[in-house]
Formats: C-alpha cells, sequence, structure tokens
C-alpha cells in the first residue's frame, strides 16, 4: 500500500495541486492498480529487448527544407489567456 | 428510402450526384436527429450548425454548377474532440482547455476538408481520451442510443453513438487501447483501428504515442475502406507514419473467404467472456467456415500480461504527453491567483485534470521515478515484446484472427466509474491489438438477450488492413 506521503511526493513531481480527499482516495486507487502490476513478475522476460517502437522505424531522415508551418506565430499566440509582450507570453516570477 | 442520416456514405454521394436530396437537407436530417436525441445521447460536446451549414450550402452550389464532386464531399461527419479543427472549439473533454479554438486542422481533417466534408460537430469522449466509457468527460456522459442507462463505450464513445444514432454518416476517433473498436462494439457500428502508423496522427493530442492511432467510424465495410483509402498515408508532420504504399482497399470487398486460415486465440474466449458474447463470434465464424475459410484454434499465452503492460507504459507516455497542459501557451489559468510560476503549474493542473488524469499522470509519474523505473517500466516494455511474438508466431500459421471486442455488452453508467482496476479490464481483449500495433476491425454480430449490440473484431498482421475488411465484407454479405 502507497503511504499518503508517496501519494503527495508523486502529484508534487507531476505538478497537480491535490486537496487531502484526494490523496485518500488516490492512495488506494493507485495501490490497487500497482498491486496488480505484479502479475508481470510471471513473464519469463530474462532474454528479451524492450519494444519502444512496433513498426521497426529508426532514423527517419528528411530533406534539411523549410516548408509551410500549419498556422502562424501570431495565430499561436492568440491562444494564451495570459498577456503577451511582443512575440512573448509574460508569465509569472520564475526565481524570486 | 432510408432516412438521409442513416444512409451509407455510397448512398449518400450517389443520392447527392443524382440529385435525389441536397448537401442542406442531408445536414438537416441529422441536425433533426440531435435535435431530438441529442439532449439524452450526449454524442456531441458541440454542434458546429453555422459552420456546417456553410459547408453544406458549398458543396450544394458546386452541385448545381455540375462539378464532379470527391465521394467525401458534402458527407456529414463527427469528430472527435482530441482532433484539432480549425477556428472550432476544442476540449479534449477537459475543463482544462477551456475555450481553445485550434489555429490549424490535423492532418486528417484537413484530409477531410480537402474532400469537401461538412463538420457537423466535436464528439464527446473521456478526457484526453483516457477511458472506456466517456464517463471521464467534462462535459457529462455520452448515452448509448440503444439503452440510455448504458455507456456508449470509450473513449471515442461520442463517435460512436453519433453515428448509431444518425446525427453524422461517419465519424472519427482514435484508438490506444480499444478506444475505437470497444465504443464501435457497445453501439453496433463498424469501427477500424490501423496499424501504428498508417495514419497521420498530427494535430491529434498525444495520449499515448507508441500506441495511439487514428481511425474511422461507419456504417458498413465499404464506409471504412473509403476512409481508411483518404486518410492513409505518409505524413511529414508525423514522422512515425510508414511510407509503405496505400492499397485501393475496394480491391478486398470481393466477399470471397475461400481458403483463408482464421485463427481463434483460446484466450479470447475464456471464463471471464460472456457466453453470449462468445456464441455470437462463433455463429459469424461457422459462416466463415461455410463460406471455405479454414478455421484453427490457436493461443497467445501473453494475453492475460496485456492489462498490466498497457496500463504502465501507457501512462508513463501519457504523463510525459500532458506536461505541456500547463494553462500558459493554450487552456485555462487558474482561477485564484497564483505566488509564482510552479504555483501557476499546480492551480492549473489541479483544477483543470479530472480524476482519470490525475489517476494515470501520477501512475505514470510513479513507474517512471527514481527506484521504479526498472520494475515496472522497463519489466513491462520488455512483456511488450512478449506479446508481440506472440502474435508472429500465430501469423505464421493463419491470415487473421477473430476475437470478441468485449468481454461484455455495453455495462450500465457508474457501473465501474469508481473501481479504476475493473474499468481496466474492461480493454482486455483490444489492448494486445495496440500493443503490438496490429490492425483490428470492429465488426457487429449480433444482439444480445437485452437487445444490445455484441461486436468481434478481425485482427491482422501490421500494413495488412485489407484483410480484415476482406473478413468484414464476407461477414456483412451473409449476416442473417
Amino acid at each position: 500500500m502507497l503511504k499518503n506521503e508517496q501519494v503527495k511526493h508523486v502529484a508534487k513531481l507531476a505538478r497537480i495541486d491535490l486537496k487531502e480527499e484526494e490523496v485518500e482516495r488516490f492512495r488506494g486507487q493507485l495501490s490497487e492498480v500497482l498491486n496488480y502490476m505484479n502479475i508481470l513478475n510471471d513473464a519469463d522476460i530474462e532474454e528479451l529487448e524492450e519494444t519502444n517502437q512496433v513498426t521497426g522505424l529508426e532514423n527517419v531522415m528528411e530533406e534539411d527544407e523549410l516548408f509551410p508551418a500549419p498556422c502562424s506565430r501570431e495565430d499561436l499566440l492568440k491562444c494564451s489567456e495570459l498577456p503577451l509582450d511582443g512575440k512573448q507570453i509574460r508569465v509569472k516570477k520564475i526565481v524570486k | 428510402m432510408t432516412e438521409l442520416n442513416k444512409l451509407t456514405i455510397r448512398e449518400t454521394a450517389e443520392g447527392l450526384k443524382d440529385k435525389k436530396f441536397s448537401c442542406q437537407e442531408l445536414l438537416n436530417s441529422c441536425l433533426t436527429a440531435i435535435g431530438d436525441k441529442d439532449g439524452d445521447v450526449r454524442a456531441y460536446i458541440y454542434v458546429d450548425e453555422d459552420g456546417a451549414g456553410l459547408s453544406a450550402k458549398m458543396v450544394d452550389d458546386r452541385l448545381a454548377d455540375g462539378e464532379e464532386l470527391d465521394i467525401l464531399a458534402g458527407i456529414p461527419v463527427g469528430i472527435k474532440d482530441i482532433f484539432n479543427t480549425e477556428g472550432v472549439k476544442t476540449t479534449c473533454g477537459s475543463s482544462l482547455l477551456g475555450d481553445f479554438v485550434p489555429p490549424y486542422d490535423a492532418t486528417a481533417v484537413k484530409k477531410l476538408r480537402e474532400r469537401g466534408m461538412v463538420l457537423v460537430g466535436k464528439t464527446n469522449l473521456d478526457e484526453f481520451a483516457c477511458g472506456a466509457s466517456t464517463e471521464h468527460s467534462a462535459f457529462g456522459v455520452t448515452r448509448n442510443p440503444y439503452d440510455l442507462e448504458r455507456v456508449a463505450g470509450g473513449s471515442s464513445g461520442g463517435s460512436a453513438a453519433a453515428l448509431a444514432a444518425g446525427m453524422c454518416t461517419y465519424s472519427l476517433g482514435t484508438d490506444t487501447g480499444g478506444s475505437i473498436r470497444q465504443p464501435a462494439s457497445f453501439c453496433g457500428v463498424y469501427g477500424l483501428k490501423p496499424t501504428y502508423g498508417r495514419i497521420s496522427r498530427s494535430g491529434v493530442t498525444a495520449m499515448a504515442s507508441s500506441w495511439d492511432v487514428v481511425g474511422p467510424f461507419g456504417r458498413c465495410v465499404d464506409d471504412i475502406s473509403i476512409l481508411l483509402g483518404a486518410l492513409a498515408g505518409k505524413d511529414r508532420l508525423d514522422l512515425t507514419t510508414s511510407d509503405k504504399d496505400v492499397p485501393n482497399y475496394q480491391d478486398f470487398l470481393h466477399k470471397n473467404v475461400k481458403g483463408m486460415k482464421i485463427g481463434l486465440p483460446k484466450e479470447y474466449f475464456d471464463d471471464g467472456v460472456d457466453e453470449e458474447v462468445k456464441d455470437k463470434v462463433r455463429a459469424s465464424v461457422k459462416k466463415l467456415e461455410k463460406g471455405g475459410a479454414k478455421i484453427v484454434d490457436v493461443t497467445l499465452p501473453s494475453t492475460k500480461y496485456a492489462v498490466a503492460v498497457y496500463y504502465i507504459t501507457m501512462p508513463a507516455e501519457l504523463s510525459a504527453n500532458l506536461e505541456r497542459f500547463d494553462g500558459i501557451r493554450y487552456g485555462k489559468k487558474p482561477s485564484e491567483d497564483p505566488e509564482d510560476l510552479v504555483d501557476f503549474y499546480f492551480k492549473a493542473r489541479g483544477e483543470g485534470f479530472g480524476d482519470e488524469i490525475k489517476r494515470r499522470i501520477m501512475m505514470g509519474t510513479y513507474v517512471l521515478s527514481a527506484g521504479y523505473y526498472d520494475a515496472y517500466y522497463k519489466k513491462a516494455q520488455k512483456v511488450r515484446t512478449l506479446i508481440i511474438k506472440d502474435f508472429e508466431k500465430v501469423f505464421g500459421k493463419v491470415d487473421v484472427l477473430i476475437a470478441p471486442v468485449s468481454p461484455t455488452p455495453a455495462f450500465k453508467i457508474g457501473e465501474l466509474v469508481n473501481d479504476p482496476l475493473k474499468m481496466y479490464m474492461a480493454d482486455a481483449l483490444t489492448i494486445p491489438a495496440n500493443a503490438a500495433g496490429l490492425p483490428s476491425l470492429a465488426c457487429p454480430c449480433g444482439f444480445s438477450s437485452t437487445d444490445l449490440p455484441i461486436g468481434l473484431q478481425v485482427i491482422a498482421p501490421q500494413f495488412e488492413e485489407g484483410r480484415c475488411l476482406r473478413v468484414g465484407a464476407f461477414l456483412e454479405s451473409v449476416e442473417d
């Protein structure tokens, strides 16, 4: 069973604010799911490589040439709710 | 004549061409169905009545000019709300995205737009495509048109329900662990999960990048083959797409299965699967045998690991993909004023994400975190190899596999929503095809004693969608 501190730690790594009630609920649910994962201990995988890509593609190369972007920088900037500063989005202070 | 909103793509295109009805009338028949039923079904998050009206008028004008149009021109489509649609709000089923309006189309959408699609609206889904019931949407639960107390399946539940209820002529979805096939089977329509990399995913919000595919829902196998032909192919904006030739999928619809070897994987017919479901699938297999196919019993012993592999690697990939949802470049900023940038992230994500997304992001973060990577992620990626080897072995002996899509017909709303592990088991029979990147076509194969649709899936080796279509077209032609 996961401890409350572990749930809070993972939420912190994932940058998600959790309420106390959520910590308690997710602790039980995540523990149950993780417990189920033990089924993998039965699999015989000694000699096997990991699969990261299923169709066997590797190093897809392309000509080094420009092609038109699907939309403009201005269109993308309009998607933000935050104030713009020229071509940039103004965010809260990062370092004190 | 069948109602306009219940025709197949080919019937609709012919009707438009022969001026039996106008595109506007066709669209109106879908909008009427939405007006009558979507208050209950909730297949759509957003109906773009004005935009669709304009597209329909353009098609009618072109027809009036005597122009020869593409088969998909003027055909009403519902698109899962995880595809970017230029100028049309896209939510991913999440309140985090707020009023996001994408400035460009996903490649799949662009291809359909170029062919003259009429975009009826954006269909409901589990938040960021995470779920098997469309109950995890910030915009309400989609109900099954066959029984409003039951789920439509998920995560592409809205696309399946909209098609089943005549609110569009075809629809698009995504399938990461069964999200096209399971709702198709619950709602009695066809749904194709193509080979990984067959259709571009550019402009579709990524869930689990090594699993995700885009695919169509349709009323018949011909519709699926038209759509696959229109959508498949290499895309410079998605470098996982294959440059393999796209065959003419119509060539596979000859309704002859003589000499085909069809495998029945015994793990897909075990005790966990409803007897009624197994019976219906076996009845279809009998028809194939009668048609001259050879039926072979096969075994895929690693099937039992698929759910565990999926629920480790998918959340890992999801947690990385959803890092970009921080409320800064797009999406809703936090309601309270945050202290600093990091606090902004915590609040925007804490407020914006629903329970299932929080659970999966935390699960993914946990299995990737220091000390757990080898025990979970690396091990799961190795077991994934085992699942792939199982398939390679049986495809040395058979041309396709046939199995149930879901262990049960549509379950009741609320039945599984508070028990994540049980909900995850709903994907047990669909996940393996995603693990190995294989194409799989969900086909309706009858009804339960409670009048709920049941579906089977035809799984083929990579890039052999044609075999799925061949079997599907045969079964369709011998329907009772």
